[in-house]
């Protein structure tokens, strides 16, 4: 498998120069590092830019509803373990409407990744501000700035326990391709925010501002101590980490419920004889 | 008709349900015909509460007024429900603990909880007292101590002994104090099981080889999931508490994709949560069956109680139009056999699939024959694990004059699969295309539409020929209208019971009403739903309806009070 072997027809209807181009590009490059072919791959989506991501890779689509891409997902993967699930979201719709879907499927902890396309605003509807804008910047809906705390979705994940909590950037697909490779390795609910400019609507956050901020984690730092993860993950402003945050192995859904031993579900629904169960009702 | 009801009364945590349950398999064992309701509050203690049942060496579907036993296990149920006894009944009341007058006519005073003392704990009054219910009903001791035996057996044998020994001391107080009169209405065979109509929907939900099975609790629904729960691991089935109903039709809606058999429930307040879910089941094409029991609201309503004012919500649920089915079971073998047929259409049309149910129907229980779950189950839709390995070119949404499009699973081709909640292409793609649009919308509506149309379940007639005046009713007031047909009187009454609301039988209906002119629609509602659909659809406009809305479900003589001279 090379990167053409993802390759979709589907004409993109993203802005010129927008960040998604290499979300979209580092995860065809995963894909390849993982060894998956296009049948074997479910991308779940929601509603925003990013949601629209799977339709330009060839791979399977359920493009479902703002805020619902998680629990489409996590029924998917359910139904039918052996596809390797990952969701491609934003800012808006897993931190904003999807926000208690993303709590509880943090807790659920199927083996689904989730790539948030976080360019801290909202690019669909023209511009207002996303639950991670940046204090302070103004919309033509927070015209005198937004005065509200940004959502800080790796520390929730972090205290949540989620298993793998990472953070790429769209301006480095490379390393992008490798923390997602890494997350679908990970077995569990894995969790890649995504810096990613939106060219249109927001005028601080922009790839050159996110350039000169952002730095690797080196080999230094030790993703498995939570409390440096906690510190790591509120690093914001001036300098911004990329990698692994944090990363703890923990039991998944599959294995809790015992549903990754028996046939996938979606194999076994035939008639069931309940003569035995009526038995009960004499 | 031979038969009686006896009404079992007390706060909640007594254990008025248990010993209900527990007197409807002694009277289906000993061979009558049973029907029981539950009336119960929003409450985990204290309250009033009541389980009502019917026994009859004839079929029976419906609750009556009066009583002729009353069991009553705290002091206000005296009080709060001698009104409803029989002329010439029995009410079972424990005078001394109770305050009451051990003399008043009608009242068979019993030291319950003296007896119940004798067994160191006030909990076995419920067991005395079915133990004096069945030496009144002249069940006989072995009949109630078997069924005891099956029902508190999971509770261990100390308990379970002690709760027969109660029964029998209670039984054998009766046989020595009792003055009056033994019911006996020498019983015919009645059907071999006891069930209710939550339990009957996920039997058939199980029979039906749902794997994957999610919802949030909700009253009356939840019983649904409790029953999939217990038989979860041994029939190999997913069972999942979302964190809210719109996760949970999500949840479905994303197995179902992924080719699982899914299904939720829940009632109006959840369904309303659920409904931009069901939008994108009938955008994306994808099978989804959902439960509505249906209890009383606005809001939160009455959560504990019973009606049928979601019919107008369900035929339009989900923004935009799309085609849905919409099945009304009127008793639990019926909502077993709809149950199945609603998986099975669901995917064959890859449409949404609704079982409107209620409270009422969802907690009564009654007897069933066996031949009652021997429904024919058809095979899977979708394109099978084996037949996937030949599928080349795979369009999720190829158009086809049936409006349906071969549902291939994930994985299971090798090729990439697309479905999408915006419009369109026959690959999956999004599109903005206005003439793709007007196929799109062809294929979700009118195609579709026309199949569902083809294969709709006909509505049940009682008593047509000859009727004076013709009711019309659908889901739970099935057992009230047949009832209300066989019943003599001045007036000859006719029936029609509709099982489906959606597709609308229109024709059938037409045919069924031709020649009647006093129709009126008879409704667990205020806003005569059913009534305001049959004209929508048939252009035949009731002359009335009977409505019934204060959150209980009509007793055949409510019903009979109201049908206009």
């Amino acid at each position: 498998m090379n990167a053409n072997d993802f390759k979709s027809n589907d004409p993109i209807a993203w802005c010129p120069g927008c960040g998604d181009f290499g979300i979209v590009n580092a995860l065809k490059k995963s894909l390849v590092k993982l060894d998956k072919k296009p049948h074997e791959i479910l991308l779940v989506s929601g509603i925003g830019q990013a949601a629209k991501l799977p339709h330009y890779i060839n791979a399977n689509c359920f493009n479902g509803l703002h805020g619902r891409a998680l629990p489409a997902a996590a029924g998917a993967k359910i139904a039918n373990r052996d596809l390797t699930v990952i969701v491609t979201t934003g800012d808006g719709d897993c931190y904003g409407e999807g926000g208690n879907h993303f709590l509880h499927n943090i807790r659920r902890n199927c083996d689904i990744t989730v790539v948030v396309c976080d360019n801290q605003i909202y690019g669909l509807t023209k511009g207002q501000a996303s639950p991670t804008t940046d204090t302070g910047y103004a919309t033509k809906v927070q015209v005198n700035g937004v005065i509200l705390e940004p959502f800080h979705p790796l520390a929730a994940a972090i205290a949540l326990g989620c298993g793998f909590v990472a953070r790429g950037f769209s301006g480095d697909p490379e390393h992008l391709s490798e923390l997602i490779a890494e997350g679908v390795r990970h077995k569990g609910f894995a969790l890649i925010d995504v810096l990613q400019p939106c060219v249109t609507f927001n005028k601080k956050n922009t790839h050159d501002w996110y350039s000169k901020r952002v730095y690797k984690l080196d080999k230094t730092y030790d993703p498995l101590d939570r409390t440096a993860a906690y510190a790591k993950a509120e690093e914001w402003g001036e300098r911004i980490p990329l990698g692994i945050i944090y990363q703890k192995d923990r039991p998944c859904y599959e294995q809790l419920s015992g549903i990754d031993t028996a046939l996938p579900l979606c194999r076994n629904c035939s008639p069931v004889d309940i003569s035995g169960l009526l038995s009960d009702f004499e | 008709m031979v038969e009686f009801s006896v009404k079992i009364c007390g706060e909640a945590g007594q254990g008025t349900q248990t010993i209900g349950n527990a007197l409807c398999l002694a009277f289906k064992n000993s061979g009558y015909h049973v029907f029981a309701i539950q009336d119960f509050m929003s409450r985990i203690r204290g309250g009033n509460n009541f389980f009502q049942l019917r026994a009859s060496h004839q079929p029976v579907s419906c609750p009556r007024r009066l009583s002729r036993l009353i069991i009553t296990l705290d002091k206000a149920s005296p009080r709060i429900h001698a009104a409803s006894l029989e002329p010439g009944g029995v009410i079972i009341a424990d005078c001394k603990k109770f305050l009451l007058d051990a003399n008043q006519p009608g009242i068979f005073d019993v030291p319950l909880y003296t007896i119940a003392a004798g067994f160191g704990d006030e909990m076995y009054i419920n067991s005395a007292a079915a133990g004096i219910a069945a030496y009144i009903c002249a069940l006989g001791l072995p009949a109630l101590g078997a069924v005891f035996n099956k029902i508190f057996s999971a509770k261990g044998g100390e308990i379970t002994a002690k709760n027969c020994q109660a029964a029998e001391a209670g039984y054998k107080y009766a046989a020595a104090n009792f003055k009056g009169q033994r019911f006996d209405c020498a019983p015919s065979a009645a059907g071999k099981y006891l069930l209710n109509g939550n339990d009957a929907i996920a039997l058939a939900a199980i029979r039906a080889g749902c794997k994957f099975y999610t919802a949030y609790p909700m009253s009356p629904s939840t019983g649904i999931m409790t029953t999939i729960a217990e038989y979860a691991s041994r029939c190999g089935i997913l069972v999942e508490q979302a964190e809210d109903e719109i996760a949970a039709v999500n949840m479905a809606i994303g197995a179902s994709f992924a080719g699982a058999r899914a299904m939720a429930a829940t009632s109006g307040g959840g369904f309303m949560l659920m409904m931009e879910g069901v939008s994108l089941a009938g955008m994306t094409e994808t099978p989804l069956v959902v439960a509505d029991i249906q209890r009383p609201a606005p809001a939160t309503g009455f959560p504990t109680r019973t009606e049928q004012a979601d019919l107008d919500f369900l035929l339009s649920a989900g923004h935009g139009e799309f085609a849905r089915l919409i099945f009304t079971p009127g008793t639990p073998q019926e909502a077993f056999a709809l149950t199945l047929k609603a998986f099975d259409l669901a995917e064959k049309y890859q449409i949404p699939a609704f079982i409107l149910s209620d409270q009422y129907l969802a907690d009564s229980y009654c007897d069933a024959a066996e031949l009652d779950f021997q429904s024919p189950v058809e095979k899977r839709r979708i394109i099978s694990f084996e037949e996937s390995a030949t599928v080349n070119n795979y369009k999720r949404y190829c158009l086809t004059d049936s409006g349906i499009s071969p549902q291939a699973v994930p994985g299971w081709i090798k090729e990439a699969i697309y479905a999408d909640s915006d419009e369109h292409t026959p690959e999956g793609h999004i599109t903005e295309d206005a003439a793709i649009r007007v196929q799109m919308v062809e294929k979700r509506l009118y195609k579709k539409m026309a199949g569902l149309t083809r294969e709709i379940v006909a509505p049940t007639a009682f008593s047509l020929d000859g009727a004076d005046i013709v009711l019309v009713g659908f889901g739970s007031t099935y057992g009230l209208l047949r009832e209300l047909s066989l019943a003599s009187g001045k007036r000859k009454i006719g029936a029609v019971h509709l099982s489906q609301a959606w597709p609308f039988p229109s024709e059938i209906m037409a045919g069924l009403l031709k020649g009647h002119k006093r129709i009126f629609t008879l409704e667990n509602n205020a806003g005569a739903q059913l009534a305001k659909l049959l004209r929508r659809e048939t252009g035949i406009t009731a002359e009335g309806s009977i409505l019934k809305f204060d959150g209980r479900p009509f007793s055949m003589e409510d019903a009979q009070e109201k049908i206009p001279e």
